[in-house]
């Protein structure tokens, strides 16, 4: 059946537009994307001293991206929910996988090496656990019944927890928020919302029992991070000098000197945001946010856009997994939230994070461009 | 941009899904907001004390060390120089992410203890800090750098060179590590050379490597140079012959001082035992004294040329006396000896022969205040004031407490003590005509401390008196110098200790001075305790004293004055023209 949306009036049917729907690709969404990333090639540029091989590197790794975002673009929604259980079963199993060869290897292990191809099975559910909790809400009837809740809820803690395990706070937090807003979107009561927010505040100090040394450290640093400047507190201080250092107008592309002269840690990867507002400024900084923000509002608006329940459940589940990205990684950088490990999506070095990122976004578009036509 | 907000479908019902994407939508923007206004109020409101933050870490103020200032000769050759070289330190808490291997290579380039630097790694240490080697050269820096290893530091400093090595090593001194001047010249002219540090503004990474220059503060001022009155030339020659003497004399100690007799200059310093200031680990505190200036020893016959010069001067005698000596003189309880009886004696032979009968029995002749006085004036008992750390002053026993026997021990230099400079310095008054002069280590043209002490005739009769010394038939004939005619007094004096003075232990002393028909150099020559046999000053110090005042006229250019010994001078000791 030929795929006509009454709802893309606004994109001028121009022969490039035309092409692009056939490609299946979401004009606004796309443009936003692009603008980002050529911010994050500005900035990369500047965080790594000039250095064109991390370039040429990051535009490998989104060239990969992107061909996997128009690959996914082209599957209809239906094969990703027929596969979601597949998915999900693989991606636990080698979470699993990866804690026993931790536990061999003594020590952190979240990688998977495949040789040619290192991997790190914990991003694979960033968009498999939504799915499989989409898949298995979206097959009973909305609103799900308490038991179903809580099979979602075991579903969900299941990856969670071995992610944490490994340990990776930073991964752990977005796939539970991922497959949290999943069971939000399906209608999970407002009371129980509130009584888990209730529980959890009180369940507070038994978490910080169980934490890990080096989080628990990391929250205090949060709480103070003056008190050890040169230990914990180092990362916080040095970017929260390089934000203010930057101004109204930043001290211009390549003016900045916390990450050049070695002072901001991560400067390229999870700390860019410190060197992007150094130099580009408070302006630079709302201009990003707002660019944010229009992507989140296209992907819920997408989401509100799909035809059947899986797909507007995913849909919402990536576009909240999206700005929880964007609120950790600045709300770290900024100094408003603890730090955990997690990339400024779009902008931060490393591939794995533009590999999960833009493979939500194809899966997005494909929830968008293969609508059945539906007589009004 | 086209978002959420568009419009709806007409007959859309409020699903509980809009609801909740509402609400998450106000969750998130509100979030986002809260992120934007903390950028304000990092950006705005706290820009100016972040941004301080930030210049307070990586713009820092470090001193510039300023260049030490050289010591030169008093031709400009250098005996001290400061050449810039590296200094290697670690910061242990960076250290540990080394890897093992690079450590151990790091600690073979530098000829270090195994371990020693991996020893340094401590969990927890609190340590950012240590030196692991101090003033290596350049290249040796660089083999350290291309290493790599992170913690790893570098630091220019600058080290001392003494290019002269032990040669002059006594009188220049050395510097500590931290180029502060600890022994010599080095220390006694420190503010002199060690100039002012200066400061600049820097830019430093997060490692505190500095990477790059934003301005000076102020300009070191290098140290400014001292130059020394010093020749190293005769400097060389004597350390050298001091040397042979000690060796061939199997003895203890030995000091040299050459004095210009013009001008009161130290021409030449000359210890044993000697050490060398650019390798000095394991060293005995003994070896750095400079004995010449520091040490002092009882002078002996030495004095006995000053003891006639007074009496001459002061009337006490007449220039033709005749004194009848007999071997022993009694005073009062007491025998002065000689060591053979030389019967009758005019003045010329009493200091040919060295007779402490005939110098006591003059020195009696001679109240006790004038004789001190004379004593006084000659600088016995006062410092050479040369501005050496260290300098000795030396000792004369105050006259009001002398009795005739002391008074007759004074006059053969027994009962004080002087040190070999203040004893050359003594002789100055006998060289110039009976002006004493002062002495200095620092270059000038003249002397404008320069005070009379005997009178011209006086001092002129005495050195003529003096050259029979070094005849074939005086006490010191090894210590003549072939082509020039030379004045001079042995002295060899008994060395006293604890209950007394030693049998068998003696100071072999020579001072003389060339040419003496006007003498242009003095040197006195003290060695301490010769063991090999011999222990007169006329044969221990005397071919020392020859050797570098044969060498030192011929360097300074002084015409001969005694013709009839040239051509052997020439063919001789052809080897003493040094450099």
């Amino acid at each position: 059946m030929k795929t006509e949306t009454r709802s893309e009036q606004f994109i001028p049917h121009s022969l490039l537009g035309n092409l692009l729907r056939k490609l299946h690709i979401d004009i606004p969404l796309l443009i936003c994307l692009l603008l980002v990333l050529s911010l994050s090639f500005l900035i990369l540029y500047s965080a790594s001293g000039q250095d064109t091989d991390i370039l040429i590197r990051q535009a490998t790794r989104m060239l990969i991206a992107f061909v996997l975002m128009i690959v996914l673009a082209h599957i209809n929604p239906y094969q990703f929910k027929r596969y979601s259980t597949v998915l999900y079963g693989i991606g636990v199993t080698l979470l699993v996988a990866v804690l026993i060869m931790g536990q061999i290897g003594k020590g952190a292990q979240r990688w998977l090496d495949l040789g040619f191809f290192r991997f790190q099975p914990s991003e694979m559910l960033k968009i498999t656990a939504p799915m499989m909790i989409a898949w298995y809400l979206s097959e009973n009837t909305l609103p799900p019944k308490w038991k179903q809740m809580g099979i979602a809820g075991l579903l969900l803690l299941l990856p969670t927890l071995l992610i944490a395990k490994q340990p990776d706070l930073g991964t752990s937090i977005l796939v539970f928020s991922s497959g949290a807003a999943v069971i939000f979107f399906a209608g999970l009561s407002w009371r129980f919302i509130f009584s888990i927010g209730a529980i959890i505040a009180s369940l507070t100090p038994i978490i910080w029992h169980f934490m890990r040394d080096y989080q628990r450290a990391r929250v205090l640093t949060f709480l103070d991070p003056e008190a050890d400047p040169l230990g914990r507190g180092y990362h916080i201080i040095q970017s929260k000098i390089a934000i203010g250092s930057g101004g109204i107008y930043g001290k211009g592309w390549q003016g900045s000197t916390q990450a050049p002269l070695d002072f901001l840690p991560e400067s390229s990867t999870d700390f860019i945001f410190a060197v992007f507002a150094e130099e580009f400024g408070l302006s630079g900084c709302l201009v990003l946010i707002a660019l944010y923000i229009v992507i989140i509002s296209r992907c819920l608006y997408i989401s509100i856009q799909a035809q059947d329940s899986y797909s507007r459940l995913l849909a919402g589940s990536l576009s909240f997994t999206f700005f929880v990205y964007v609120f950790v990684n600045i709300g770290m950088v900024i100094g408003i939230l603890p730090v955990v490990g997690v990339p400024l999506p779009l902008i931060s070095y490393g591939g794995t994070s533009m590999v999960t990122l833009l493979a939500g976004f194809g899966i997005l578009m494909s929830i968008h461009t293969h609508k059945k036509f539906l007589p009004t | 941009m086209h978002g959420f907000s568009t419009r709806k479908k007409k007959d859309e019902p409020e699903t509980d899904f809009t609801v909740r994407r509402k609400v998450l939508l106000v969750f998130m923007l509100g979030a986002m907001g809260l992120l934007a206004v903390r950028a304000f109020d990092l950006q705005v409101l706290r820009k100016q004390f972040l941004k301080q933050q930030g210049d307070m870490r990586h713009v820092s103020a470090v001193s510039v060390s300023a260049y030490r200032g050289m010591i030169l000769d008093r031709n400009g050759e250098p005996l001290a120089i400061s050449s810039p070289v590296q200094s290697i330190w670690v910061n242990p808490q960076e250290l540990a992410d080394a890897e093992p291997a690079a450590i151990g290579q790091m600690e073979k380039l530098l000829d270090l203890p195994d371990r020693k630097i991996k020893n340094l790694i401590v969990p927890g240490t609190k340590r950012r800090f240590a030196y692991v080697k101090r003033r290596i050269n350049p290249h040796l820096a660089a083999q350290v750098k291309a290493l790599d290893v992170p913690g790893v530091y570098f630091e220019r400093e600058f080290k001392r060179y003494y290019p002269a090595g032990p040669v002059s090593a006594h009188l220049v001194g050395f510097t500590n590590v931290d180029d502060v001047g600890q022994e010599g010249i080095e220390l006694a002219y420190d503010a002199v050379l060690r100039g002012t540090a200066g400061s600049k503004r820097v830019i430093r990474d997060g490692k505190r490597q500095i990477i790059g220059d934003v301005e000076a503060i102020s300009a070191p001022i290098d140290g400014r140079n001292v130059q020394l009155s010093i020749d190293e030339r005769i400097q060389y020659l004597a350390y050298r012959e001091l040397q042979a003497a000690v060796l061939e004399h199997r003895a203890k100690a030995a000091a040299l001082v050459v004095l210009d007799a013009k001008t009161g200059e130290v021409l030449a310093d000359a210890n044993h035992p000697a050490f060398n200031p650019n390798t000095r680990t394991h060293l005995k505190g003994s070896a750095f004294r400079n004995r010449a200036i520091t040490d002092v020893f009882e002078p002996g016959s030495t004095v006995k040329p000053f003891v006639i010069a007074a009496a001459l001067d002061g009337g006490y005698i007449k220039p033709d006396l005749k004194i009848e000596t007999n071997g022993t003189y009694r005073i009062g309880r007491n025998v002065v000896r000689d060591v053979h009886n030389y019967g009758t004696l005019d003045l010329t032979h009493v200091l040919k022969k060295s007779s402490n009968v005939a110098t006591s029995i003059v020195a009696l002749e001679m109240p006790p205040d004038y004789f001190w006085g004379i004593y006084n004036q000659l600088g016995f008992g006062n410092a050479a004031g040369i501005g050496f750390p260290g300098e000795a002053s030396g000792s004369v026993l105050d006259y009001q407490r002398w009795n005739q026997f002391a008074q007759a021990t004074l006059s053969f230099g027994y009962g004080m003590n002087a040190s070999v400079l203040q004893l050359a310095r003594a002789y100055t008054a006998l060289a110039d005509n009976g002006l004493l002069h002062s002495v200095s280590l620092l270059k000038r043209d003249r002397d404008p401390e320069a005070k009379r002490v005997f009178s011209a005739k006086t001092a002129q009769l005495i050195r003529t008196m003096l050259e029979q010394v070094v005849l074939k038939d005086g006490t010191a004939y090894q210590a003549r110098v072939d082509g020039y005619r030379v004045a001079g007094k042995t002295g060899t004096a008994k060395k006293a200790g604890e209950g007394g003075y030693k049998e068998k232990k003696y100071l072999s002393i020579f001072v003389g001075m060339a040419p003496a028909s006007d003498p242009r150099v003095v040197i006195a020559v003290m060695v301490d305790e010769p063991s090999a046999g011999a222990y007169y000053g006329g044969a221990v110090a005397g071919p020392v004293f020859s050797k570098v005042m044969a060498g030192a006229l011929r360097i300074l250019d002084v015409a001969p004055d005694q013709e009839e010994t040239m051509p052997v001078l020439i063919s001789k000791t052809p080897d003493l023209v040094a450099q």
